[in-house]
């Protein structure tokens, strides 16, 4: 339950996707935050220092001299018994991965900033999935936000779920780099106070500064329990939908919007869906919409939250279609592309087979267009299935608008 | 510190307790257990991946009595500094207890090489923390490989002394150095020659406000390939041949804590160490390689004898 005070309970700026993550992150005043610059991730950072140096925050900033020892500092933070945040970017993330998988069987609940940027070679500084995608595997919740507003919301309910008792997982809060992170747009905030109310403060478990109950961390296991001690870091991602779903419930009373795993647009009684991530869910529910003003019976399904991954909401969703087409932003070479597999993985127990058409878009910050969109519900209606091509791009092997 | 002094710390429980899975002779954990006798309050450990950290932490055992946390190889530094921040930001909320000391280890591989970086961040932040390096030369966890701080002529797995090669080519770096190159308030170098001598240093070091670094030579003896029982001994001849000088540098001024009355050359130090075997080979001696490892020491120590005015 959270008491409403006496400030304001809301206010209204223009704002873009990384300012929102700095200001959650002053109004949560965590205890710690390490981080190192890095684009389209480095505002985040920055604004914190401003905020560290006017003596809003109580926060110990530690300006580190790389990912890895942003992500290394953080660990030890957060296993002493602090609140913990960064954020960082494509080979920043790249940088941090040896740490990931431990600060997940740690069981330390960071919060980190992940603004999505490709992965060089060549060098790119703008929006795709290719740097938290290989993350998938490293035990740590992933949730992908359409616009600045979710961004916001999503890092108060990130502290609060990272920090719960039955999940003490860390998590990713991850957003389009430039797309939502440097473009302004209205976002509502809190007041400190309501946010203060809600994200409380955290209560650690084992932590390494209680000299009086000694613990060790990070110890050498043999084959004899290893395999014992790694099924137990999965009983926490495991009740994340429960203890998602609870906490989204609480803030949504508070902030009137309420996210699930997926978000649906117009699916109930769709023929054709398609389903996207982060913020080109934007232009794609755009032309559901102008499709259903043609009679159209389109809908699109978003992923936000990719680990743990929404197998039966997706099933439930897409089980009934005569067509889906999944728009990845990343490739896996020599594989299938990460969404389109989990999609797949989970329309598989269907009684039915759904024909389902993969694509690629978006790389390196290529821009997607509402014709494009248009173009995959096409297809759809022509009962494309497999893998259906790129988007956006430019040599013989387009699909689309801008093919040669 | 006086004889006494020692008795009692020795009957002291150690932060590192007994029962640990070092090799007989390996002067890591007495490096350790001294430095610990140094320290009165209570004190967070973390380790480098290492011989140390593999040995000490074999689940479900722990030889610690103390809160420890190893993370990785490369950033014992950072992760000590994410620990020390975090307890300046929970005192401020009443948490925890006051006046605790932080010390990280690793071993040279983690700490000249792949750890340089993350403990120069550290040095350069200032965070209030000791770090102790455990120097044996080489890489011992993965079976004695050459480092940035083998000495040179010294045959390591991947320096191997063979037909063509006499074991390491380069000179060991001197991470000393560069750690006093930080500016910090607190350097030392010092070895087990005298057991009184790390203690002194890393009660110093963690009374030091500020970050402080301590080198201690220990031997490896599976890979210096000298009898475990000769710890002390081989450490008393680095010390005297001033192959390994012991000095402190405070706030800047460098201080000789031993100066050898007679310094023994640096054959004396070589030839009872099996990986320089190859140079005292008979009728294939290597006077060139020995001449070049004196003439290493000599020009060293007058460097060193000119910073200590």
């Amino acid at each position: 339950m959270i008491l409403l005070g006496r400030e304001k309970p809301y206010r209204r700026e223009m704002t873009s996707g990384n300012l929102a993550f700095a200001e959650a992150m002053r109004q949560i005043n965590p205890d710690v935050v390490a981080a190192y610059p890095i684009t389209p991730s480095t505002e985040i950072p920055m604004k914190f220092a401003e905020f560290v140096a006017d003596g809003l925050t109580d926060t110990e900033f530690i300006a580190v001299e790389s990912e890895h020892s942003a992500i290394t500092a953080c660990v030890g933070a957060s296993v002493s018994g602090a609140r913990v945040m960064t954020a960082s970017s494509a080979n920043g993330i790249a940088l941090m991965h040896e740490i990931f998988p431990i600060a997940a069987m740690f069981r330390a609940p960071i919060v980190l900033g992940l603004v999505n940027r490709t992965m060089g070679a060549p060098l790119n500084i703008h929006c795709d999935h290719s740097d938290s995608m290989p993350e998938r595997d490293s035990g740590w919740i992933q949730i992908y936000c359409e616009d600045a507003q979710e961004v916001y919301d999503t890092v108060l309910l990130a502290v609060r779920l990272a920090e719960h008792r039955d999940v003490l997982t860390p998590v990713f809060v991850c957003q389009d780099g430039f797309i939502t992170s440097h473009c302004y747009e209205p976002v509502e905030f809190l007041s400190d106070e309501i946010v203060r109310n809600f994200v409380g403060t955290r209560e650690p478990f084992w932590p390494l500064l209680d000299v009086d109950v000694p613990v060790s961390y990070g110890s050498f296991v043999m084959s004899e329990d290893y395999f014992e001690i790694k099924r137990t870091q999965l009983e926490g991602m495991s009740n994340v939908p429960r203890v998602c779903g609870e906490l989204s419930r609480e803030l949504a009373f508070v902030t009137g919007r309420e996210y699930g795993a997926v978000e649906r647009c117009m699916t109930d009684d769709a023929d054709y869906v398609v389903v996207v991530m982060s913020s080109a869910a934007g232009v794609a529910k755009d032309v559901v919409d102008s499709l259903r003003g043609r009679g159209v019976k389109a809908g699109c399904l978003r992923v936000r939250m990719f680990r743990p991954f929404p197998y039966d909401e997706v099933r439930d969703v897409l089980g009934d279609k005569l067509g889906v087409a999944v728009l990845d932003r990343s490739v896996s070479p020599g594989g299938a592309p990460p969404l389109a597999a989990e999609v797949r993985t989970a329309l598989y127990d269907c009684p039915r087979r759904v024909p389902v058409a993969s694509y690629i878009f978006g790389l390196g910050g290529r821009d997607f267009f509402p014709a494009d969109a248009e173009m995959v519900f096409e297809d759809l209606a022509e009962g494309r299935s497999g893998f259906a091509g790129y988007i956006g791009l430019r040599d013989k092997y387009a699909r689309g608008r801008r093919a040669v | 510190m006086s004889a006494v002094n020692l008795r009692e710390l020795t009957r002291r429980d150690n932060p590192l307790c007994e029962g640990h899975r070092m090799c007989p002779g390996c002067g890591a954990p007495t490096a350790l257990r001294q430095a610990f006798m140094g320290i009165e309050s209570p004190v967070v450990v973390t380790g480098a991946t290492g011989c140390m950290e593999v040995s000490t932490t074999v689940y479900p055992y722990s030889a610690w009595r103390v809160p420890f946390m190893h993370v990785a190889f490369e950033n014992a530094g950072a992760a000590i500094s994410g620990v020390e921040a975090a307890h300046r930001a929970l005192r401020r909320r009443g948490m925890f207890r006051d006046g605790i000391k932080f010390v990280a280890f690793g071993g040279d591989g983690g700490t000249y090489d792949i750890g340089l970086q993350s403990l120069s961040g550290a040095l350069e932040r200032g965070h209030d923390i000791t770090y102790i390096c455990y120097n044996n030369q080489g890489y011992m966890n993965t079976g004695a490989q050459r480092s940035g701080a083998t000495p040179r002529s010294a045959s390591a797995t991947t320096s191997p002394a063979g037909a063509k090669l006499p074991g390491k080519l380069q000179k060991q770096k001197n991470l000393t150095e560069i750690a006093a190159a930080h500016g910090i308030p607190y350097v030392a170098q010092t070895t087990l020659h005298n057991p009184t001598d790390v203690i002194a240093k890393v009660k110093r070091a963690v009374e030091t406000p500020g970050a402080a670094f301590v080198n201690i030579l220990v031997p490896c003896p599976l890979f210096w390939k000298i009898d475990p029982a000769d710890q002390t001994r081989i450490c008393r001849l680095a010390a005297d041949s001033r192959f390994w000088p012991v000095y402190e540098v405070i706030c800047g001024e460098y201080k000789l804590s031993y100066e050898p009355k007679k310094p023994l050359p640096i054959e004396e130090f070589l030839r009872p160490q099996g990986r320089y075997a190859h140079l005292f080979r008979a009728y294939a001696e290597r006077a060139d390689l020995i001449k070049e490892a004196q003439s290493d020491v000599d020009s060293d120590w007058e460097r060193l004898k000119s910073r200590c005015g």
